[in-house]
């Protein structure tokens, strides 16, 4: 475990160096112990692949009694007292969600591309997406954006060389080896495959997102008419 | 209440950001010189977090329905109030009826507008800062078009003593010498980045030494600057991760990006360098075309800077409470 200043607000705590399930593991872990340690100072826990990044206030933590000339030493000490009884017990419960996707057509414009990189027939592509099960590694990029990890490497494909102005709200996407979802209209360079009905993001509830870090995914294929029955009853 | 007789260029509802969503991607946004917009507050005897206006560019022109009490810092707009010049930095009493108009930024980019009472937009996620992409905060998530109507809410007991023998404009003035000013007089302080060990000992010189042009490639959510080239030891690929305010980005062979308070939350290019926090409002301040340096300062002197700077605004806070008694 390193800790390296960011600016004079935050530290970021590294807790692995390669994106895999057992750092992310430690990163959630290491989530729960920070947030449960409630470091004097501490404003906001971001975690990420393999970092969790501390945002601070410097006033509040020599108010707390951190020496003003070493305020992020101070705070370091805390984070790696904190993060001595670290338990993978300690994490957030993971959840499974389903999500439902139509797939192709209009609400896909990049699966016949994803399918030659693959070298496989569409409806192979549809059902390998559709079949494999996925971890939310990051939430980030935009509200709600899920980065996950667990697309099939077959279905690995290089992001647009030009991104599309906008995405709409609900796009299914794959970028190298990643997959996720576009949870608002927004610009992107992720080959879209397909869309679902479900609101990832609804900043009227607490939390605003569907998914968090270490939730587990799977998506349904579902028909046209499906998507719109699921989107009007939403 | 307040009518939007012309919205300026883009002109929303901030406070000092959304705070806790982070990692749930929610951007945290907010006034983009944060200190500005706590100094004004503090001016109209609003709490620190009380949302004001942000303008860029070109000010907007409002028409005040009631009598209240004002205060608006940031670059010269050639701000009036009834034909008059509207002094910055210090308290304004408006009557009912009364129109105040921004120009153009003549030297520098955004201003603060703080009225009485804050303006009273619903909370989303804690916050009133206008979050434009996700289209939600502030007045309905969008930058105010002209006939728009908004409310303030209630004036604290300060300002009512205060209103209640105020003159036109304060004998005061609040104008800590950085406020809202352009960094013209002097280099913005850095500290080094995460990442600076991975750039080439020329790089490292160069990004100190050199002046940096804005581009014109300039939003809330950050400024690209064109200069010099900062070439890495070896090309490395980052995993992303947590970014912060002031970070200075620099992608492959592209040229740097200085965050401001609109950023995403998360980012995967190597920090040369990172804006001091007290220099985050002069940042937000350089206008497309005009130059910047960078000088380096260390961790505790930044450190040391926030803390003395805050110490200052309470003095500040203590003298206006003083005044209205």
């Amino acid at each position: 475990m390193r800790i390296t200043p960011v600016g004079d607000g935050a530290l970021r705590i590294e807790l692995g160096e390669r994106i895999d399930e057992a750092t992310q593991q430690r990163v959630q872990a290491a989530c729960a112990a920070l947030d449960a340690a409630a470091i004097p100072g501490c404003t906001e826990l971001v975690p990420a692949y393999t970092t969790v990044t501390a945002h601070y206030d410097a006033l509040a933590a020599v108010a707390a009694g951190a020496p003003p000339d070493d305020v992020a030493g101070w705070l370091g000490a805390r984070a790696e007292l904190a993060l001595g009884k670290l338990s993978a017990k300690s994490a957030r419960k993971a959840v499974s969600v389903e999500i439902p996707v139509c797939y192709g057509g209009e609400f896909g414009p990049d699966l016949a591309r994803v399918a030659a990189q693959a070298k496989l027939p569409v409806e192979e592509v549809i059902k390998r997406h559709a079949s494999a099960s996925y971890t939310v590694a990051l939430v980030g990029f935009s509200p709600g954006f899920p980065y996950l990890s667990g697309l099939p490497p077959q279905l690995s494909t290089p992001r647009l060389a030009q991104p599309r102005a906008q995405v709409p709200a609900g796009s299914v996407g794959i970028a190298g080896a990643q997959t996720g979802v576009y949870p608002l209209a927004t610009p992107g360079g992720w080959n879209i495959i397909g869309r679902t009905p479900l609101r990832l993001f609804r900043p009227e509830q607490n939390p605003p997102v569907l998914l968090q870090p270490g939730d587990r995914v799977k998506f349904r294929t579902v028909t046209r008419e499906e998507f719109a029955r699921q989107e009007g009853a939403r | 209440m307040i009518s939007v007789v012309k919205p300026g260029l883009l002109t929303t509802v901030q406070d000092l950001g959304r705070f806790g969503y982070q990692k749930f991607g929610v951007v945290v946004g907010g006034a983009l010189d944060r200190f500005a917009a706590r100094v004004v507050n503090s001016i109209v005897g609003n709490h620190d977090n009380a949302a004001l206006l942000e303008f860029a560019q070109l000010g907007p022109e409002l028409r005040f329905e009631t009598d209240t009490l004002i205060a608006w810092t940031g670059a010269d707009f050639g701000a009036q109030i009834g034909g008059e010049p509207l002094p910055s930095d210090r308290a304004v009493r408006v009557r009912a009826g009364e129109t105040i108009s921004f120009g153009a930024a003549r030297a520098g980019v955004r201003g603060w507008l703080a009225v009485a009472g804050g303006i009273d937009v619903p909370l989303v996620l804690g916050s009133r800062t206008t979050y434009r992409r996700g289209g939600f905060g502030g007045f309905e998530g969008r930058p105010l078009r002209a006939g728009d109507v908004l409310r303030c809410g209630d004036a604290s007991e300060w300002t009512r003593n205060y209103l209640s023998k105020a003159p036109r404009f304060s004998a005061w003035a609040v104008r800590p010498p950085t406020l809202g000013k352009p960094p013209s007089a002097g280099a913005v302080r850095a500290l080094r980045g995460p990442e600076w060990d991975w750039f080439a000992a020329e790089a490292q010189r160069t990004f100190f030494a050199s002046e940096w042009t804005a581009t014109k490639d300039a939003d809330r959510m950050g400024v690209r600057l064109a200069g010099p080239a900062l070439p890495q030891r070896e090309t490395r690929e980052m995993v992303s991760e947590g970014v912060v305010d002031g970070a200075v980005q620099v992608p492959a062979g592209g040229a740097p990006i200085v965050l401001l308070p609109s950023r995403q939350t998360v980012g995967g290019y190597p920090r040369i360098a990172v804006v001091a926090s007290v220099d985050m409002g002069r940042m937000a301040q350089i206008a497309p075309g005009k130059a910047v340096r960078f000088q380096e300062i260390s961790l505790a002197e930044a450190h040391s800077l926030y803390l003395a700077r805050e110490r200052d605004l309470n003095r500040v806070r203590t003298g206006l409470t003083r005044l209205a008694l």
